[in-house]
This record gives structure tokens, C-alpha cells and sequence, in this order.
């Protein structure tokens, strides 16, 4: 019997590590995932640089379009901006059933609020609005770095990620505490996108912003940027909920996101950031820098020199009145290259230089926007400016230091090794080590970081010696049962006690299948990676592959599949959901991708190539969909569709003929009069679930 | 054929290793092991914990120290899996009643004696 008991527990002792490691597997999958999808962002950059330094217009149809594209908004000074997103015209009808605001706030509103939102209520677009033009009233006062102190026997509890998922605020309130005068919230950042309730996350804590204004602390995170809502998901979701204000009520949050203050600290002794810092970050700029001037802080990075200097050569150019056509050309190619469509005759030396005036005004301001500054700047930007910000008293810091300052802050994260490296892999920011954490909190004679923007299985954990913490809000923020989420409290000794939930209760007590779901969900995502890799894995274990027999060795597949996807995820452990047949050892790759192929649902009569590339690229082209369609309808008209596919085909290199468009075009349905609705489009690429 | 085993084992010991510093904490290598596809008692891992440094304080593994201790269990093909009907025998042997089950408590009784 006392062997049978050993067996048993030998036997079980083995199933327990195979479950533990397929669930640090999963995490894994999920992380690089989510990591890799950010690093779409660097090349969507890339694709922007592309068509500002090299790509060559071929007719002033596309030079149009082109620049339509960089024009994210259109600009608002302050008063426009109050006028534009006005409230005041807008009725409530009696039908409506919500909550009424009036201002200023008080705590019924808050409580009222919180009730209709749990049922499932909207906010009316008035109230959203007024309150969207309180919040920035209110948050315009404050500094760059909010300063909190937990004197007497008064606690600050700490948020971090939200993410729209409004069961997890709920919770947090619930178990803590609504905000009151005896109560201090800090939340930490990305309170929007991904979770479908980011709009009504941002409503309630707004209204707490406005009626405890000294006890209710908000910090900006790398969400809080209508560039990255683009993507992932906070500018549909408003669009969704509000058809006909939904356009001014997201210009309205554009502006507030860049007013929220970029941190906090706590007694002087703990600062709190979304994301990090680096070895360059400095309080006093900090401190000092017009935050709300970063209305993105995503931009094109490179070529910023070089791109200037033809620019100055035009600018030369056209002083001279008489310029000829060779002053034309030194030009930069992108677009000072007159076309005889467009260029008046050279013979008429006014009416060109005139014109030259224009585009080169044009490029200015192209120029402008794509680096985001001045969008509300009262006095016009001079071209030596747009280079460096001098003022008579601050010191000279260019726009570019203090934009790295904001990126930073907002971007990096710690890392277990020494040092200070670009974070190539979110595309913005740094990976910091322990060592300029200690340099960090010497220099300003701090306890401990507080930061965000990484989930942790637990909702939170420390790191660099206990003096960085994490802290992660959004429970099962990848599936159900994937983490917990945390919040922090801190008193006057300032140490840490946590406070960890779930938002499905039933979580924790996930049954076998239910593990099993967030397992499988992981490697669906996997495989659809796979999938749109295709080609590239092709050539990778044809070079396995010498005899063209058709197999390779498992071993060598899981080098070639790591040298296509760069995940850095342990292929040989995952091999066994990935892998379903081999023989001898041996893989048939040309089935095994076959069969990847045929679960991903997709439209016969597209070219298996043409799907790949779509798949692959799908989120940068949801995108740039979303860029063109300024009204924000969710249609974009056949040709606009045909001019993105043109100009992003080039980019990358794809052969794709006329046919191949209007095929692809055709198999979409078309509503109307010849538009294509985009989100109907990308869903046909959506991964089909896979029945239980 | 080492070469492959060995890469297994650091992606194995890779997954545990939480700095990314190629070390594990000392109480995961009966994870690591047994992920591996090793079918190790309790005491079998103790035993081969002794021949693997363990770095103190903290009870730290370098994965330098367990690769070629693992890779030799590897092509030994020690501690092979179980086959379904000896746990089955396991079961029944425990099953005094015979009735096709045993409860919890049983099993808890069982595996907490000596």
C-alpha cells in the first residue's frame, strides 16, 4: 500500500509541474503577443517615415491623400476647442432615463453614476461633454507632478491599469472604499482601451476628480494618447456608444488626456509613473516641460535633421523670387517635385514662386503636425522654433529632450540586468536596470518607485531590490483566470500593503476546462501567428531542408520557427499543442501549415498570399483605416481603400497587381454607395472560435 | 542528440527563471524536472538536488550546474513515466473496499503516512 501511495504521489506530483509549466507557457505566449503588437506600432512609424522621406507621389491625387493622412485633427485653439465641442445646444430629451449632471459635482452624482452604470446605463452626451470641459478646467491647474501627503493617519491607495474593465473599478470600490475626504485614490494610468467600458472608467473618475479634488489623483499613462485609442479599441468604443456626439466627445478627450498630470509623489519619498524612468529622466524638467503640448507621444522618430535641411533650401529658394527650376529640384522629393499638372509655368516666375510659397507652407505644416507640437499655441511657430524652444529666462532645452522625458515616463520598463537600453520591443521608452533605479531614487532622495503598465500574474510585484513596485489593476486582463488584479495602500510609514482580487469570482476555482479555455485561447492566437507567417516559414525550413524531402526535424523547426517570429518563446515545450503528427521524429511542414491554413477562416478566392500579408499586418491597416476615417463612420470610401492598399502594398515590398485589389475589394460586402465598411472587412480576418 | 536534450532542458529552466539571469529558484527544479517528462519521487529529486550546487543564500540553481546533472538523467531515461494500469494497480491496491473508488480522505491518509 505505502507503494501505491508513492506511485500515486509520483504520478501527480509529475501532472501538477506539466500543468505549471503549460500555465507559465501560456503567460508567455500572451506577453510576447501583447509586446510584439506594440512593436506593429514601430512599424507603422516606419511606414509614415516611408511616406514622408522617400515615397515619390505620382500624381497630386495621392500627395493629397497622403497628407490627409497626417493630419490626425484638425487644430483648435482654446476658444475654437470651446466652441466646437459646445454642450450647451445640446438637449436632453425627457425620454432619457439616466443621470442628470449639474455642476459643480457633488457626491449623490458620484453615487448616482456609479448605480446607473452597473445598470448598464448611458451617460448623455450633454453631460459627458460638460463634464469632459470641468475636468479640463480643473486638471489645466495642475502641476506636472501632483504631491500628496499622508499626514496624521490618512492612506493613499494606488491603482494601476484599468483598461476599461469597469467589474475591477466596481471591486476596488467596493473593498476599499468609495474616494472621500478620508479616503485618497491615486490612479495610475491606461485607464482606456481594450476593455469595453473605458468610457464610463473615465466618466466616474472624473466626476471623483471633480468633487474630492485634493484627495483624487490621476496620472497620465501610454493609453492616454488618441494615436494608441486608434488602435486599441477606446475611440470605436466611444464612437459605438455615441453615434452623433461621438466625435466631439473624443476631441474633448484628446485635449484632457494631454492635461493629466504626468505624476505624483508622496510625501516627497515616493513617486509614482506608469511607466519608468531612464537614466535621463530628470524631475526639474519634468516639473518644468508644457505637458499638454504632447498631445501624442508617439511620433516619427528618425530623419529629423536630414528632412529639415531641403526644407531650408526651398525656404531659400523661394526668397529669391527669381528662382529657376533648379533651385525647384533641390528640393525634397517627397513633394516639391511640380509636376505639369500642377505647377503653373515656370515662365509666370509670380504665380510659381507663389505656388512654391504654398507647398512649401504646406510641408511646414505637415511637418508640424506629424511632430505634434503647437496644435493650441497661441503665437506662430517660426520655422527656427520648430528646432529649439527658447525662452528669455528657462534654459534652452530643444522640444526633443523634453519629449524623450515624457516618452520615457510614460513608456519604459525595469529590467532585472544593469544598465539603460532602448525598449526596441514596445517601440517607445526604456528598459532600465537596477542600478539607475538606485542612481535615481539617490539623486532625488526617494524610498521607491510605484509603477504600472506591465501585468503581473499576482497584480503586483516588486522588483530591483523591493524599490520598484508594480502595481496592475485589471484582473484577467489577457482571459478569464489569467491574473489577479492589486491595488496598494500606504499610510504615513509608507509601507506597502496589498489588497488582490478577481473580477470573476468563480475564477480561482476555474475548473480543469475552464484552465483548459485560457490554455487553448493562447495557442489559437499562436497558431493565427504562425499562420501569418507563412512564407517566410517556407523559405526558413526549406533551408532545413536541403534534399527537399519535404521534412525537417523537430529540432530544427524550432529554430526556424523562432528565427521567423522572435517571440523568444520556448518552442520546444510548446511543440506538443503545435505539433499534432510526426513520424520518425520528422515533420512534414508543407501539411502541418496546410492544416494552420484551414483554421483560420478565410475567403477562397483570395490569394493565400495576399490573406498572409493581411494577416500579418491587420492591425496596422485597422489603423490606418481609422486615421482616413476622419468622421470616425467606420467606412471609407472604394478608392481611399484602393489608395491605402497602393500605398501600403509599395511600402512593403508586395507584388500585387490590379486584379489582386478589386478581388480582395469584391469579396467585401459593400454597403451603399461603393463604401466599404472596414470593421465588416477585418472581422471577416477575425479568428473563428473554435466550438467546445 | 545532446545538443537537442540540452536545448529542452535551458527552455525548460528558461520558463522558471523569473530575472532572466539563468537561475531558479531551488524549489521549482521538482517542476522543472518533471516537466521534462520525469517521473522523480520526492526523495529522488532531494537525491539529485545533492549533486547539483545550490548557490546560498536564497537556495538559488545555476542553470550552468543542473544542464549536464538533467542531460544525464535525460540519456539515461531515469525516472520514466508511470504506465496507465500500474497506477491503476496503485489505485486498487488502495481501494480496501473494493468499491472502484476511494474518497479524499483516504488518499490524504494514505499519502501522509509513512
Amino acid at each position: 500500500a505505502f507503494k501505491a501511495a508513492v506511485l500515486i504521489q509520483q504520478w501527480y506530483r509529475r501532472h501538477v509541474a506539466r500543468l505549471e509549466m503549460r500555465r507559465r507557457c501560456t503567460w508567455r505566449i500572451f506577453q510576447s503577443i501583447e509586446y510584439s503588437c506594440e512593436q506593429d506600432q514601430i512599424k507603422l512609424h516606419n511606414f509614415f517615415s516611408y511616406l514622408m522621406d522617400q515615397f515619390t507621389p505620382s500624381s497630386s491625387k495621392e500627395r493629397d491623400f497622403i497628407s490627409r493622412m497626417f493630419i490626425s485633427g484638425e487644430s483648435y485653439k482654446e476658444a475654437e476647442l470651446e466652441k466646437y465641442c459646445d454642450y450647451e445646444s445640446i438637449e436632453v430629451p425627457d425620454s432619457y432615463t439616466g443621470p442628470h449632471l449639474s455642476f459643480p459635482l457633488l457626491p449623490d452624482h458620484a453615487t448616482a453614476l456609479l448605480e446607473a452604470f452597473q445598470q448598464k446605463q448611458q451617460l448623455h452626451a450633454r453631460y459627458v461633454l460638460n463634464l469632459l470641459h470641468e475636468t479640463r478646467k480643473h486638471l489645466k491647474q495642475l502641476p506636472n507632478i501632483s504631491h500628496v501627503s499622508t499626514c496624521y493617519s490618512e492612506e493613499v491607495t494606488v491603482c494601476g491599469d484599468l483598461h476599461g474593465q469597469l467589474d475591477d473599478l466596481f471591486l476596488i470600490f467596493y473593498k476599499n472604499g468609495l474616494p472621500s475626504p478620508s479616503k485618497s485614490y491615486v490612479f495610475n494610468g491606461d485607464f482606456v482601451d481594450r476593455g469595453k467600458q473605458s468610457l464610463e472608467i473615465l466618466v466616474i473618475l472624473f466626476t471623483f476628480l471633480l468633487i474630492y479634488p485634493k484627495e483624487v489623483h490621476l496620472n497620465r499613462g501610454n493609453h492616454e494618447d488618441h494615436m494608441v485609442n486608434l488602435r486599441y479599441g477606446f475611440t470605436k468604443e466611444v464612437m459605438q456608444k455615441y453615434k452623433v456626439h461621438g466625435k466631439k466627445i473624443l476631441r474633448m478627450f484628446q485635449n484632457v488626456f494631454c492635461w493629466l498630470p504626468l505624476a505624483t509623489l508622496i510625501d516627497q519619498k515616493v513617486l509614482i509613473i506608469h511607466g519608468g524612468i531612464s537614466d535621463t529622466t530628470d524631475l526639474d524638467m519634468l516639473e518644468k516641460v508644457q505637458r499638454d503640448k504632447f498631445i501624442s507621444v508617439l511620433r516619427l522618430k528618425k530623419r529629423k535633421e536630414t528632412s529639415r535641411k531641403p526644407q531650408i533650401q526651398a525656404i531659400n529658394g523661394e526668397s529669391e523670387s527669381g528662382t529657376d527650376a533648379a533651385g525647384v529640384e533641390a528640393a525634397p522629393r517627397l513633394s516639391l517635385q511640380p509636376q505639369s499638372a500642377q505647377a503653373p509655368s515656370t515662365a509666370n516666375r509670380l504665380e510659381f514662386s507663389r505656388w512654391l510659397r504654398q507647398t512649401v507652407q504646406e510641408q511646414i505644416d505637415t511637418c508640424r503636425r506629424l511632430v505634434d507640437i503647437s496644435e493650441s499655441e497661441p503665437e506662430e511657430l517660426t520655422y527656427s522654433s520648430m528646432v529649439s524652444l527658447k525662452d528669455a529666462d528657462e534654459p534652452c532645452w530643444t522640444r526633443q529632450e523634453e519629449w524623450k522625458q515624457v516618452l520615457d515616463i510614460l513608456w519604459s520598463d525595469p529590467m532585472p540586468q544593469e544598465g539603460c537600453r532602448e525598449n526596441k520591443v514596445r517601440g517607445g521608452g526604456c528598459y532600465f536596470g537596477p542600478d539607475v533605479t538606485e542612481k535615481f531614487l539617490d539623486k532625488y532622495s526617494l524610498q521607491f518607485l510605484i509603477r504600472s503598465h506591465e501585468c503581473k500574474q499576482e497584480g503586483y510585484e516588486f522588483c530591483h531590490n523591493r524599490k520598484v513596485l508594480t502595481i496592475f489593476s485589471a484582473s484577467n486582463y489577457y482571459e478569464i483566470g489569467s491574473n489577479r488584479g492589486a491595488y496598494v495602500k500606504l499610510g504615513p510609514d509608507l509601507i506597502p500593503h496589498f489588497v488582490q482580487y478577481q473580477a470573476n469570482k468563480t475564477a480561482h476555482l476555474l475548473t480543469m476546462t475552464q484552465r483548459q479555455g485560457f490554455l487553448e485561447s493562447a495557442f489559437r492566437a499562436l497558431r493565427e501567428k504562425l499562420f501569418a507567417h507563412t512564407s517566410a516559414l517556407i523559405s526558413a525550413f526549406k533551408s532545413y531542408d536541403r534534399d527537399n524531402t519535404g521534412k525537417i526535424t523537430l529540432s530544427n523547426w524550432a529554430t526556424a520557427v523562432e528565427s521567423v517570429l522572435r517571440l523568444g518563446l520556448p518552442w520546444r515545450m510548446l511543440r506538443p499543442q503545435l505539433v499534432r503528427s510526426t513520424e520518425n521524429g520528422m515533420l512534414e511542414y508543407k501539411s502541418w501549415l496546410d492544416d494552420l491554413a484551414m483554421e483560420q477562416r478565410s475567403q477562397e478566392h483570395i490569394q493565400s498570399s495576399l490573406l498572409e500579408v493581411i494577416y500579418r499586418n491587420r492591425s496596422n491597416l485597422e489603423t490606418i483605416f481609422r486615421i482616413i476615417d476622419r468622421d470616425h463612420s467606420g467606412l471609407i470610401s472604394f478608392e481611399e481603400f484602393q489608395q491605402t492598399w497602393k500605398l501600403f502594398s509599395s511600402h512593403m515590398n508586395i507584388e500585387l497587381t490590379d486584379d489582386g485589389i478589386n478581388d480582395l475589394v469584391r469579396s467585401i460586402d459593400f454597403n451603399k454607395d461603393g463604401n466599404i465598411d472596414f470593421n465588416e472587412f477585418l472581422e471577416a480576418f477575425r479568428l473563428v472560435k473554435q466550438c467546445p | 542528440l545532446v545538443a537537442e536534450i540540452e536545448k529542452k532542458i535551458t527552455e525548460a529552466f528558461e520558463v522558471f527563471d523569473r530575472e532572466s539571469n539563468k537561475t531558479v529558484d531551488v524549489r521549482e527544479i521538482g517542476c522543472i524536472i518533471r516537466s521534462l517528462g520525469c517521473f522523480p519521487t520526492e526523495a529522488e529529486v532531494q537525491e539529485l538536488l545533492t549533486k547539483i550546487e545550490v548557490e546560498e543564500p536564497g537556495g538559488f540553481v545555476h542553470l550552468g550546474n543542473f544542464l549536464p546533472v538533467m542531460t544525464k538523467v535525460l540519456l539515461d531515461r531515469r525516472f520514466q513515466p508511470i504506465p496507465e494500469d500500474v497506477i491503476l494497480h496503485a489505485f486498487e491496491a488502495l481501494d480496501e473496499n473494493k468499491c472502484g473508488y476511494i474518497t479524499k480522505e483516504d488518499l490524504v491518509k494514505h499519502l501522509t503516512e509513512e
